[in-house]
């Protein structure tokens, strides 16, 4: 045991030694959407756990090769429980060597994924969730899954609009918007017990509710003074306060990872664009976009750095630019994106005809993938990530 | 060869674990994962019947808007599409400017509204297809809101005028062109009458 012992630590020195150069962070302007996938070969794994890995891989910027061209050797099996190893090619150290046992197949193979990205001190998402709105038009409910689509569970049963689902960070809980009582209202659901309330039910839209990092504040967009307006309320109650007072279309907030900005789509001389304000009030700042994006449903990545949108041109683009603004690199068809907590993948919306479709994005690979569609609703939109 | 190498290594590491541990323990290197969830459980229980309203109206502040009344005021009053169909106004691509040539359909709403001193207006917005979901939430809520200014300016007390924005989930017309488009970017008044009454 002592021996093993040893052998793990010596490892984990192997491993930390290797993943230095590992590490793909998001260049600064340079190198989103054309960075080179990871070069990956794959053997042993059949059937679920293959497609498994194969899916998660490729969307956290992987991609499949022989063994000749790949960096990294992954092998093993899955007769029974999965078991797993991954090789460096170039400094011949094993990375990951595990077995695995309990729950399913598809878990097994999320947790040795997981293991190999941990491996190069990256975050893994194998075991993280996604919510979003399923519809068939016009009504739908509130669905959570795993971020792959598999598994999914409707938490509504409204029947009714619903819209803009919005996770509580590190919490089994959402915000989200229902119009049950005909009129849109948002909502405060908890996951583990069930309870739901009413968080905001004033005159005129109560919509697009975005959660503090801390959990403890909600940015969201209401018109109950005459006007569509940002406003901040406390989770715990009590009445909001007015960010904006604008008679042009706030909408779309976001919170900066560092809970200092709220960021939304504004209009300036009907000219769309994005700013953001302080949770305590102040002047709103534009950020600065090189191009005329027509820029809304901004969504800003853990790490701070980035922030993603929609662009609207002849259709929609997801675009990314520094959190400070500048370049706009404009990557994939598609709305409404929701980044990872590894802050490279996103999840986002892909119009087809008059329905909507969940897929993947690799930011710095621009590699793209479609997440199952869901039985039950002909359309999936407005994902959030759980971070 | 590779991979029956390495089985074969596993097994023989299983082996020496278990011989090592007497099989009371599970090998240390196997990693379990309980069934269900890693994390906390998901209870999806249904969700608890609706009660109760949190409300709250700003009376301050004339220069940013006119302040609305609570939902939960006319919640169970009847809507009546038909009354006002023919007087649905029509906006232009990503504006919310009332135009001239509906405000006549306006002024009948608010004359409606002011020979009929219980009665109160609904305005719907809606919004063609060429947005993003929430930015069209919130187009819609301010062709709602635009046409309810129009309404204050004729006389008629904020206080009976609700609003509720569909954004593009409600379509006039399914369609995808031009022609579909022009029908749905649209405010439509709906009669509310207090319970028991007709219009």
């Amino acid at each position: 045991m002592n021996r093993n012992l040893s052998v793990c630590i010596l490892l984990l020195f192997a491993i930390t030694g290797a993943s230095t150069q590992e590490v793909i962070p998001l260049p600064k302007n340079v190198g989103i959407g054309n960075a080179q996938p990871v070069w990956v070969s794959m053997s042993g794994f059949t059937g679920e756990a293959a497609q498994v890995l194969q899916f998660d891989l490729y969307v956290q910027g992987f991609n499949f090769t022989n063994t000749e061209g790949a960096q990294y050797l992954i092998s093993g099996s899955n007769n029974g429980n999965l078991q797993g190893r991954v090789t460096d090619k170039f400094n011949k150290s094993v990375m990951v060597s595990k077995a695995y046992s309990g729950a399913s197949v598809r878990r097994q193979a999320h947790a040795f994924a997981d293991d190999f990205v941990r491996a190069l001190s990256r975050k893994p998402i194998g075991e993280t969730k996604i919510a979003f709105k399923g519809e068939n038009a016009p009504n739908g409910e509130i669905y959570i899954a795993d971020f792959d689509g598999h598994n999914p569970q409707a938490v509504t049963r409204d029947n009714a609009i619903v819209a803009a689902p919005c996770w509580v960070p590190g919490r089994l809980a959402l915000y989200y918007v229902s119009y049950k009582l005909n009129h849109p209202d948002i909502f405060y659901q908890n996951l583990s017990t069930g309870e739901r309330r009413i968080f905001a039910r004033y005159g005129g839209s109560n919509i697009s509710p975005s959660v503090s990092p801390d959990g403890n504040d909600v940015a969201m967009i209401l018109s109950k003074d005459g006007w569509t307006d940002l406003y901040v309320g406390r989770a715990g109650g009590g009445a909001p306060s007015r960010l904006t007072k604008s008679p042009q279309d706030e909408s779309s907030p976001c919170w900066s990872p560092n809970g200092q900005w709220i960021c939304y789509a504004s209009k300036d001389h009907e000219r769309r664009s994005l700013s953001k304000i302080s949770p305590s009030g102040g002047q709103p700042q534009r950020i600065p976009i090189s191009l005329g994006a027509n820029p809304t449903e901004p969504d800003w990545s853990p790490d701070g750095k980035w922030i993603a949108f929609t662009a609207q041109y002849r259709d929609f683009q997801i675009c990314v630019i520094p959190a400070e603004g500048g370049e706009a690199v404009t990557l994939v068809a598609g709305e409404d994106p929701s980044w990872a907590p590894n802050s490279r993948t996103l999840i986002f919306a892909r119009r087809q005809g008059g329905h909507y479709t969940l897929s993947l994005l690799d930011v710095p690979t621009k590699q793209v993938k479609d997440v199952p569609r869901i039985s039950g609703s002909a359309s999936q939109s407005q994902p959030s990530w759980a971070r | 060869m590779k991979v029956t190498k390495f089985t074969n290594l596993l097994v023989l590491a299983v082996v020496l674990t278990l011989t090592a541990s007497g099989c009371r323990k599970r090998p240390g290197y196997v990693t379990n994962i309980p069934q269900g969830k890693t994390e906390n459980p998901i209870d999806l229980s249904p969700a608890p019947a609706l009660s109760g309203t949190d409300s709250g109206t700003n009376n301050s502040a004339n220069t940013s808007g006119f302040p609305q009344s609570d939902p939960s005021l006319r919640q169970n009053w009847p809507r009546d599409a038909k009354f006002f169909e023919a007087d649905t106004a029509h906006f232009d691509f990503d504006s919310s400017v009332v135009k001239s040539a509906d405000k006549p359909k306006v002024a009948k709403v608010a004359e409606h509204l002011k020979a009929n001193p219980s009665h109160a207006v609904e305005v719907d917005g809606h919004c063609d297809e060429r947005g993003t979901e929430e930015y069209n939430r919130s187009l819609g809520e301010r062709r709602a809101l635009a046409l309810r200014e129009e309404l204050i300016s004729l006389g008629i007390d904020p206080g009976r005028i609700d609003t509720v924005s569909y954004g593009k989930d409600r379509p006039a017309d399914t369609g995808h062109d031009e022609s579909a488009w022009k029908k749905n970017r649209r405010g439509e008044f709906l009669l509310e009458t207090p319970p028991g009454t007709t219009p």
